[in-house]
């Protein structure tokens, strides 16, 4: 299957209105062990990516980059440019690949340049680290996706705001990993990418 | 080539007054800042950062930040600006104060990364 601009619309609406319905939550995630916004931060760049795609980009490579920089001036938190980044690699992959594994392993590359963080750390590169190889081998499930979001709650953070907790915070699922859980959710629910 | 210098903080407030401890010290060095989001919110934004590095008289730039988000947004400002930007991993209080002193008595880049090398943090 593959890529076009109609379906990144679709993927991206799709984990808009996930955000949305889930902001509350992934905002209680982030008060356990973070500063409490982080739904909220990514329903100000969601709203603000659906509105800018509601002008069809005229290629996926356009409109990976408008996505990219439309959340890296609204989001605020550190998902801003670690979301940005994402989506700024894809852009960039998809001018060579429209593979859309190949795109999420430069996304993934990218966060992890970005952010400095490994698999284990606690954050949404945990997430991103399983899912992206479950996309590349076509076996990516619901099941899949929520056991890498909760495979995070009895992990120690080691960066982002959850590490100044240390110890403490273990035994909360990560938010933005929680967050990608839905990305990826998103991904899964949208015809003809995968 | 001068050198100048660019706060990031998540607060508007923490840069206004460090600014302010700078300035005393540093009357001549070119100091600006980024504080918060877009929406005067607590968070950090690649726009504002970008328009620090631009309003800053000087075209080489040590640039010090407070909490680890900040930085990603600082490397993103750094990938877009044609400013040489140097990035400091250290204590940002200190950091500043010492980049501050030095560049106004006139010290070369160097001596001052050397001097700056200690106040290293794990950020
Ligand atoms: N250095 C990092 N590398 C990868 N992901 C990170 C990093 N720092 C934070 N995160 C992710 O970002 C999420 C927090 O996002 P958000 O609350 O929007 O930003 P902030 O922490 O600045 O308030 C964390 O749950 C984590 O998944
Ligand atoms: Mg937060």
């Amino acid at each position: 299957m593959s890529l076009t601009v109609k379906n990144v619309i679709e993927w991206m609406n799709n984990f808009s209105s996930k955000i949305e319905q889930n902001k509350q939550f992934l905002s209680d995630l982030d008060t356990a062990i973070g500063d409490g916004d982080h739904g909220f931060n990514m329903s100000r760049g969601m709203t603000a990516v659906s509105q800018k795609l509601s002008t069809e980009p005229k290629t996926i490579t356009d409109a990976f980059k408008q996505i990219a920089m439309t959340l890296i001036s609204t989001v605020g938190g550190a998902s801003g440019p670690l979301y940005g980044t994402a989506f700024l690699e894809m852009a960039k992959k998809s001018s060579t690949s429209s593979d859309i594994g190949d795109l999420l392993d430069a996304a993934l590359t990218g966060i992890k340049k970005r952010g400095g963080a490994e698999p284990g750390d606690k954050t949404m590169v945990d997430v991103w680290t399983v899912l992206v190889s479950e996309v590349k081998t076509n076996t990516l499930t619901q099941e899949k996706i929520d056991s890498a979001v909760a495979a995070t709650k009895d992990l120690v953070a080691k960066k982002g705001r959850a590490s100044y907790l240390g110890e403490r915070s273990k035994g909360h699922v990560d938010p933005g990993s929680q967050s990608s859980g839905y990305l990826f959710k998103a991904l899964l629910e949208t015809e003809g990418i995968l | 080539m001068s050198l100048g210098i660019t706060l990031v903080s998540h607060v508007q407030e923490i840069i206004t007054g460090l600014s302010a401890l700078l300035e005393q010290v540093a009357k001549d060095v070119s100091i600006t800042t980024a504080g918060g989001t877009n929406d005067e919110d607590i968070g950090t934004c690649m726009d504002k950062i970008l328009q620090a590095f631009s309003e800053n008289k000087a075209d080489e730039i040590l640039a010090f930040y407070d909490l680890g988000s900040a930085k990603m947004n600082l490397e993103l400002a750094t990938e877009m600006t044609s400013k040489k930007i140097h990035l400091y991993d250290v204590a940002f209080i200190e950091g500043a104060y010492t980049a501050a002193t030095l560049i106004e008595a006139g010290v070369k880049l160097t001596e001052i990364e050397g001097q700056l090398e200690p106040l290293t943090l794990k950020k």
